[in-house]
């Protein structure tokens, strides 16, 4: 008969993707690279705040953007047609995420060497993007408005990881029950170092703010 | 879809494990799931049976689910309370100033094998 025995291990799921992270991480900035992991909701906007961003930002540094979805290449090539900033799509294969190893993938296939800035636009939803560490430099999450003032408290991770949040669709307030202050206790409650900035993608409104923001996290 | 991405990770290691051990089979991967971890162990389990009988090394292999109850730490009053029942805010002081102190591991605790 075949021995049996017991091997015992304790370690986090997580743990080795945390590595990956780390090791590549530490690779970008000491290439002087900044990647900014975007995440959200479906629908909250990202591909149309990133748009009115690119288009504030792509004079005075040079920036490449990585579409991450499931499925299709619309987003990637909107992002072309609108701002004419380099961008490639990877398809996760039916993941609801990308991990870091998916990452490094994307980034083999940009010209890092001319690149200062990479945005990620990570798979729409508030939960995975959260527990896998993509190996950014930088995390920033939208919430928008008709999302509710109250996510923070149902999504606890994803705003304790994010460095910013963007809060979008500034404009349509007045027709939701949407009290902007309780927002940012909610988010502080769960992480008091983020940075808040409201904005709406549509009127443009809060998108310098966010500009300048993000210019002055580049090395 | 969650806990898919996450079986998957449990392959990957559990594979480089048996290999490193040299082997031949496993029949039993017993994870720690927090009661806060956002992993739901039934569907952890569902997509186990349908990710693991791809694999030679883990045909008819159980993923077996200990439950690790949450527990919160309120830094105001220095109790302990049940995260699930009472959340973010202390029963005792109505303090916020409060740690999760267990209840979010993902972890594979040991896997029974045969050489």
């Amino acid at each position: 008969m075949n021995e049996v025995k017991v091997i015992e291990i304790k370690k986090s799921v997580f743990a080795e993707n945390e590595k990956d992270a780390d090791d590549l991480r530490n690779e970008l900035r000491s290439r002087g690279v900044s990647l900014l992991n975007l995440m959200s909701a479906p629908g909250s906007g990202k591909t149309t705040t990133l748009i009115q961003l690119l288009n504030r930002i792509k004079d005075k540094v040079r920036v490449a953007v990585m579409e991450a979805d499931i499925d299709s290449d619309v987003d990637a090539v909107k992002i072309k047609e609108k701002t004419g900033v380099p961008s490639i799509q990877l398809h996760t294969g039916g993941m609801c995420h990308l991990d870091a190893e998916m990452t490094r993938q994307g980034l083999d296939n940009l010209d890092l060497e001319e690149t200062d800035l990479v945005i990620l636009e990570n798979v729409g939803n508030l939960v995975c993007p959260a527990e896998f560490d993509t190996g950014a430099t930088c995390n920033a999450m939208i919430l928008s408005v008709p999302e509710g003032d109250d996510k923070p408290l149902k999504y606890p991770l994803m705003f304790t990881v994010c460095d910013l949040v963007i809060i979008n669709k500034m404009d349509v307030v007045p027709y939701f029950d949407f009290d902007i202050e309780r927002c940012k206790r909610y988010i502080h409650l769960r992480n008091p170092k983020a940075q808040i900035i409201p904005v709406s993608a549509k009127t443009g409104y809060g998108i310098d703010h966010l500009a300048e923001w993000l210019l002055k996290q580049l090395p | 879809m969650h806990e898919l991405g996450i079986v998957f990770y449990i392959i990957r290691d559990v594979k480089k494990v048996a290999e490193e051990n040299h082997v031949e089979r496993v029949s039993e991967v017993v994870m720690d799931i927090g009661e806060v971890s956002t992993v739901v162990p039934h569907l952890l389990t569902d997509c186990w049976r349908w990710a693991a009988d791809k694999e030679e090394l883990l045909k008819g292999c159980e993923l077996k689910v200990n439950t690790i109850p949450a527990v919160t730490w309120c830094d105001n009053c220095k109790r302990e309370y049940k995260t699930v029942k009472h959340g973010r805010t202390c029963p005792f002081c109505n303090s916020e100033n409060t740690w999760l102190l267990r209840g979010n591991e993902v972890e594979i605790k040991e896997l029974v094998v045969s050489s």
